[in-house]
């Protein structure tokens, strides 16, 4: 297999395709990070994940045309404000997702899993209703096109740099609150056990909501970052659910350096090995060999010690 | 021992199966052009996976999302079979290779790959159908329940064997058919399967086995295993510090539902004329999960009707109004959770029986007949040996019609 490639050639091969993998493993882990908190914290199984990026996705498409449309001068910023936007746009459909539908649920994981995915099909006919069946792309301005030219056979492309870092802040912000903030206090008390939680004072009712809400406004952040890499369409985050549940559930559950840590290693491996074969069956190969480890080691890799 | 419960329970049975048989066997095929009867009976194939569920995620709690795995290997077995019949070396003399598959031809394979060997013979195929779905569905419950992956993490697991097993087939065109699938089947052992007087045949035979299905899984039901399971579901802990192999109960459920399916995907084969990696994939999966829950968990004829009123539906509004199908089909996940968890069976059993006892017991007497229901009961609750009440489980279940028996919300996760 690598036979016919001298070892420059190879060393080039690896450093594009583990770049490419990086851009796969921005969005992998800007989705997983969201569902890390809902799944690996709350428990709930949001199958409607992949839709609340989506809108995060859509959003930025509007908000790069009003900023075309009405302030034409603004438009090499406007990517900010939309990852703003997003964030906001997606957690005030989680809150209200939560208010109406999860809160009922949280004694039945299972049925979490069915009744979102209920929404999702909701929600999916809803953007193709609204923005047409066709995937949309989002212009960008100047300054995000092009690449950096490393060396004569290595490029790298400037949009994908910029989406890794906006998934390092993202990831930073996110151990903030989890760990230094009085919110990721109050919601792992909430997690270890919730009838004391609720017994020192903490409104563990509103601690479910922010945090629901929360990791679907990262989640719509993901959504903004994936229009930089590929096109939306309305069924476009339903072909990543299965992949970010594995990385959550591969990672260990509640752990945020297994998320990342297993994001990392299902992108690259899918990436590297893309290259030598056909997607399909580098996609394959990943899932079996992740399957394949969770059966042997059904924690995860990194498992939080919690007495049960 | 024969306790009222149980007398009360087999008449209720009794009933369960007339009303269902009468309905299969005489209204659908005295009121439908064969076309229809064609559709309905392509939509009792589904009702094979629902009822599987029904006792696997129902009784057992095991939400498997990948049951259209089960129902992709035995419709693809079948349609493996069909599909040498059909290619003939007469039928296929236009190709490079005459005696092969079509879609082997285009994709350039020169011989017939070795797994399709064993589909040239009609006795083996059924002996495939029947035990490669059980197999897999075998050691995959033997590597994730002896390891105590259960819940969630199971469920997830499932899915992503689904979505692997999807793209497999996608992938490997030559060897599948690729994202078509494996069409134009024609005969089997001979038979047209395309005519009509094959067609109401085949609708016979669907609703014949359906039966069977049926007694099998009452019987599965109120077998020993069958309380165990519900005890599994309560309390998993409790059941195996009593002393069971907890994991045996739940590799057993899930062998039996996926044999129940590869059932239904053979069958659904015979009567499409193909079969496609649409019907193995995520989408389907969870779409199967929705006729049981509509239905009713616990309820296996509930997961028969339920199969074809959500099908039936599905194809008249799908038809019509495309858009409004998919909002309604979340609307039904949303609302068959959040309002009725029991599911049609749940209504039935709420609202309609008690009207209909209503009824009868102002035919008979209003007082004397409830006093007596409620005598039967005690005497009912007397007669439950104690190592069954020991396990926690309730009452209702031991009459075993499956239209009670959830009590709680915890008990459905």
């Amino acid at each position: 297999m690598l036979s016919g490639y001298t070892a420059s050639e190879l060393l080039s091969i690896f450093a594009m395709q583990g770049f490419a993998g990086l851009s796969l493993f921005s969005v992998f882990l800007l989705m997983a990070l969201g569902l890390a908190v809902i799944f690996g914290q709350m428990g709930v199984i949001n199958m409607a994940h992949g839709e609340f990026m989506i809108l995060g996705a859509y959003t930025t498409y509007v908000t790069s045309n009003l900023f075309q449309a009405y302030a034409p001068g603004l438009f090499p910023i406007y990517f900010f404000v939309a990852v703003a936007v997003s964030f906001i746009a997606a957690g005030a459909l989680g809150a209200l997702v939560e208010w109406a539908v999860i809160r009922h649920l949280y004694s039945r994981p299972l049925d979490t899993l069915l009744a979102t995915w209920g929404l999702s099909l909701i929600l999916q006919q809803v953007y193709r209703s609204i923005f047409g069946a066709k995937e949309v792309t989002v212009i960008l301005p100047d300054w995000m096109m092009g690449a950096l030219q490393v060396t004569d056979s290595i490029e790298i492309p400037i949009n994908g740099l910029i989406v890794l870092v906006l998934t390092l802040i993202v990831t930073v912000f996110m151990w903030a609150v989890m760990f230094r903030s009085r919110l990721g206090v109050q919601l792992r008390a909430v997690v270890l056990n919730r009838p004391m939680a609720g017994a020192v004072g903490i409104n563990t009712a509103l601690v479910d909501r922010i945090t629901f809400s929360f990791g679907c406004g990262i989640a719509g952040i993901a959504g903004c970052a994936f229009t930089m890499i590929g096109s939306t369409g309305p069924t476009a985050g339903q072909l990543y659910i299965v992949d970010t549940f594995l990385v959550v559930v591969f990672g260990g559950a509640g752990t945020l350096i297994g998320t990342i840590c297993s994001a990392f290693g299902i992108a690259q491996a899918q990436s590297v090995m893309e290259f030598f074969m056909s997607g399909s069956m580098a996609k394959v190969i990943t899932l079996l060999i992740v399957v394949g480890i969770l059966m042997i080691r059904p924690q995860g890799l990194f498992s939080v010690k919690v007495r049960k | 021992m024969k306790t009222p419960a149980l007398a009360s329970s087999n008449k209720g049975f009794a009933l369960n199966l007339t009303v269902l048989l009468a309905l299969l066997v005489l209204v659908f095929p005295s009121s439908m052009d064969i076309f229809r009867l064609n559709m309905m009976g392509k939509y009792l194939s589904y009702a094979f996976v629902a009822m599987g569920l029904v006792l696997c995620w129902g009784y057992g709690g095991i939400l498997s999302l990948g049951q259209g795995i089960f129902f992709g290997l035995g419709g693809y077995c079948m349609a493996m079979f069909l599909k040498l019949e059909a290619s003939t070396p007469e039928y296929t003399a236009s190709q490079t290779t005459p005696g092969i598959p079509d879609f082997m031809d285009w994709n350039q394979l020169t011989e017939l790959p070795w797994f399709w060997e064993a589909f040239k013979s009609f006795p083996l195929t059924l002996v495939l159908i029947l035990l490669v779905p059980t197999v897999f569905a075998y050691f995959f419950g033997l590597c994730m329940f002896k390891r105590r992956v259960g819940g969630v993490y199971f469920s997830i697991i499932t899915q992503a064997i689904a979505c692997i097993m999807t793209i497999l087939i996608v992938g490997q065109q030559g060897y599948t058919g690729g994202i078509n699938g494996i069409t134009d089947l024609k005969t089997c052992m001979g038979f047209d399967i395309r005519t009509n007087g094959a067609k109401l045949f085949l609708y016979y035979l669907c609703v014949f086995l359906l039966v069977l299905a049926v007694l099998l899984c009452t019987w599965v039901s109120r077998s020993k295993a069958g309380r165990l399971l519900v005890a599994i579901r309560d309390d998993e802990q409790r059941v195996r510090f009593s002393g069971y192999d907890v994991a045996n109960y739940k590799i057993f459920v899930l062998c039996f539902s996926a044999f129940l399916s590869a059932v239904g995907g053979a069958m659904f084969t015979l009567q499409t004329g193909f079969m496609s990696p649409s019907f193995v994939g995520i989408v389907a999966s969870i779409e199967m999960v929705v006729f049981c829950a509509v239905g009713g968990r616990m309820s296996i004829y509930g997961a028969i009707y339920g199969t074809l009123i959500v099908s039936v539906a599905k194809t008249a509004i799908s038809e019509n109004f495309p858009e409004l199908w998919s909002l309604l089909i979340g609307a039904i996940f949303i609302g068959c959770v959040l309002v009725f968890p029991k599911g049609l069976a749940g209504l039935y059993a709420d609202h309609v029986m008690p009207f209909l006892s209503g009824l009868d017991g102002r035919l008979k007497g209003a007082f004397r007949g409830a006093r007596e229901d409620r005598e039967a009961q005690i005497e009912a609750l007397r007669d439950v040996p104690a190592d069954k009440v020991l396990l926690g489980v309730p009452p209702q279940f031991l009459s075993g019609d499956g239209m009670d028996g959830i009590d709680d919300g915890r008990s459905l996760s």
